[in-house]
C-alpha cells in the first residue's frame, strides 16, 4: 500500500486486501444476508455507497479532524451516512429494504468502513479516498454476489432468484433455473451453509496466491541457474 | 517561578485543546443533524405511501378487491382481546364496506408459537363468519421447512379460504398428525400447528365480538 496510484488501490481492494476474504471484517452482514445472489448484491451495493461516501468525507476534512476525537467524529459521521442510504432506501427501494432489514442499519457496525476511515481515508488524498471506498466495496460486494450465488445454486438450485426485488418486475426474468425438479440442500441456506461456503473461498483465494508464489519462486530460480 | 510559569501554559494549552475537539465533534452532530433532517423530511411521504401501498397489497390477498367500494383503510376500528390475539395492545380491524355494509373485516393476529418466535398473520373474515384469506406477514421459521406457511413458497396458507368455525367444527381445526383437517409439512410441525391455532383464534374473536365488528352504523371512512 506504500504507493498509492488508482490501479494498486483498486487491486488492494478486490485482491490483495479484499476485506470479506483476507481483512475478514464485516462478517456477520456477509454470512446472514447471502442466503440468494440478490441479497446480497443489494447489501454490497449499500455498503460500497457507505464506504465511498465516508471515505470521501473523512479524506475531504482529514486536516481538520483532531486525533483525540476522531474515532467519535467517525462514528458520527458513518452513522450519518447510513442512516441517509437507510431511508433513501426505504423510501425508493422499498422491497429491498424489507428484505434487508436490520442488516441495512448494522452497516454502521461493519468494521471495514471504520476500518478504512482510519487505515487509509485519514491518511490520502478524497479522490484516491473514493477510489479506496469503490475498490474495498467492489471487493466486498463481488464476495457477497459470490457467496450468495453459492448458497443460492446449492441451496435452491435457482440463481438471481428475486432480481424483481432490486431492478423492479421487469427484472424477474433474469432468474435462472439451473436445475429444474430440485429438491433443494437446506444446509446451504442455513448459517453453516455462509460458514462453509465462505471457507470455500477463502481456501480457494489462498490456493491462488500460493500458486502464484510457487511459480514466482521457481521462475526466479530458473534465472538464477541459467545465470550460473 | 519560571518553571511554574510553563506548566501553567501546558494545561492552558491542552484545555483549548479539549475545547477545540469538542466543538469539532458538537460541530459534526450539528451538520449530521441537519444532513439526516433533509434526508428524513425527502422521504417521508414515499416512505408512508410505501408503506400505505404494502398494507393496501396484504389486504387485497386477504379481502377480494371488488368486495367493497369504501376506503379500507380509513375504516378502521380499534379493539383489544391479548387472549385470542396475542397482542397486548388495541388491534387495527380494516372494514370492507358495500353501499355502507361490512362485508369483511381484516386483521392482524399473532402466532405466539412459532418454532422460532412469532408469527405475524393477516387475515381476512366474511360477514357469514368464514375465512375469506390468510396471509404471513413476518416470520422466522426455518427456510426451505417452515416457510412453506409463506403464499409464494406454497399453496398451503390458501387451505383456510373459506374455513370457519363450523366447517371443520371444533376437532378439526388442527393439523392431520394432532387429528385436525389441515396438513403438516414434512420436517415441520411446530409451524403449521402455531398458524391453525392463531386462525382458529381469530375466528373465535371474530365469534365473541361479532355485534360490534359487523355493526353497519358508524363509519368512520373520511378517505
Amino acid at each position: 500500500m506504500a504507493e498509492t496510484s488508482i490501479g494498486s488501490i483498486l487491486k488492494d481492494g478486490l485482491w490483495t486486501n479484499n476485506q470479506g476474504l483476507v481483512a475478514l471484517l464485516g462478517l456477520c452482514p456477509l454470512l446472514a444476508v447471502t442466503s440468494t445472489a440478490i441479497n446480497g448484491l443489494g447489501l454490497g451495493l449499500a455498503t460500497m455507497a457507505t464506504l465511498m461516501l465516508t471515505n470521501l468525507i473523512v479524506a475531504s476534512i482529514r486536516h481538520w479532524i483532531k486525533s483525540e476525537v476522531r474515532i467519535p467524529l467517525y462514528v458520527v459521521i458513518i452513522a450519518c451516512v447510513v442512516t441517509a442510504i437507510e431511508l433513501l432506501m426505504n423510501a425508493h427501494l422499498h422491497k429491498m429494504y424489507l428484505v434487508l432489514g436490520i442488516f441495512l442499519p448494522l452497516i454502521v457496525t461493519n468494521c471495514a468502513v471504520i476500518g478504512r476511515a482510519e487505515a487509509f481515508a485519514s491518511k490520502h488524498h478524497p479522490l484516491h479516498s473514493l477510489f479506496d471506498g469503490v475498490g474495498m466495496g467492489l471487493g466486498f460486494l463481488m464476495v457477497l454476489v459470490l457467496l450468495g450465488s453459492i448458497r443460492e445454486l446449492v441451496g435452491y438450485g435457482t440463481l438471481f432468484r428475486g432480481a424483481d426485488i432490486l431492478f423492479g418486475p421487469a427484472a424477474a426474468v433474469l432468474t435462472i433455473n439451473v436445475f429444474s425438479d430440485y429438491k433443494g440442500f437446506l444446509m446451504a441456506i442455513l448459517p453453516p451453509g455462509a460458514f462453509v461456503g465462505l471457507a470455500v473461498l477463502i481456501a480457494i483465494k489462498n490456493k491462488i496466491e500460493s500458486v502464484k508464489l510457487s511459480r514466482a519462486v521457481k521462475s526466479r530460480y530458473v534465472i538464477a541457474q541459467n545465470l550460473t | 517561578m519560571h518553571c511554574r510559569e510553563y506548566s501553567e501554559r501546558a494545561v492552558k494549552a491542552e484545555y483549548h485543546q479539549t475545547i477545540r475537539a469538542g466543538v469539532l465533534l458538537a460541530l459534526a452532530a450539528l451538520i449530521g443533524t441537519f444532513v439526516l433532517s433533509a434526508a428524513e423530511h425527502h422521504s417521508a411521504p414515499y416512505i408512508e405511501a410505501n408503506q400505505r401501498q404494502a398494507l393496501l397489497d396484504n389486504l387485497s390477498m386477504v379481502v377480494p378487491s371488488d368486495g367493497f367500494d369504501n376506503d379500507i383503510l380509513g375504516d378502521v376500528l380499534e379493539l383489544s382481546d391479548p387472549e385470542l390475539l396475542g397482542m397486548p395492545t388495541a388491534t387495527r380491524i380494516y372494514r370492507a364496506r358495500q353501499q355502507g355494509h361490512i362485508r369483511y373485516i381484516a386483521f392482524e393476529i399473532i402466532a405466539p408459537d412459532g418454532y422460532s418466535g412469532q408469527i405475524r398473520l393477516l387475515m381476512g373474515v366474511r360477514a357469514d363468519g368464514a375465512t375469506s384469506g390468510v396471509r404471513v406477514l413476518s416470520h422466522r421459521e426455518t427456510p426451505g421447512l417452515g416457510d412453506a406457511i409463506e403464499a409464494r413458497r406454497s399453496n398451503w396458507i390458501l387451505g383456510f379460504d373459506g374455513k370457519s368455525l363450523f366447517n371443520p367444527g371444533a376437532n378439526g381445526w388442527a393439523v392431520r398428525k394432532d387429528g385436525g383437517e389441515f396438513d403438516q409439512f414434512t420436517g415441520a410441525t411446530i409451524t403449521p400447528r402455531a398458524v391453525v391455532k392463531a386462525v382458529h383464534n381469530g375466528l373465535l374473536f371474530v365469534e365473541r365480538h361479532r355485534s360490534e365488528l359487523f355493526a353497519d352504523g358508524e363509519t368512520t371512512s373520511k378517505g
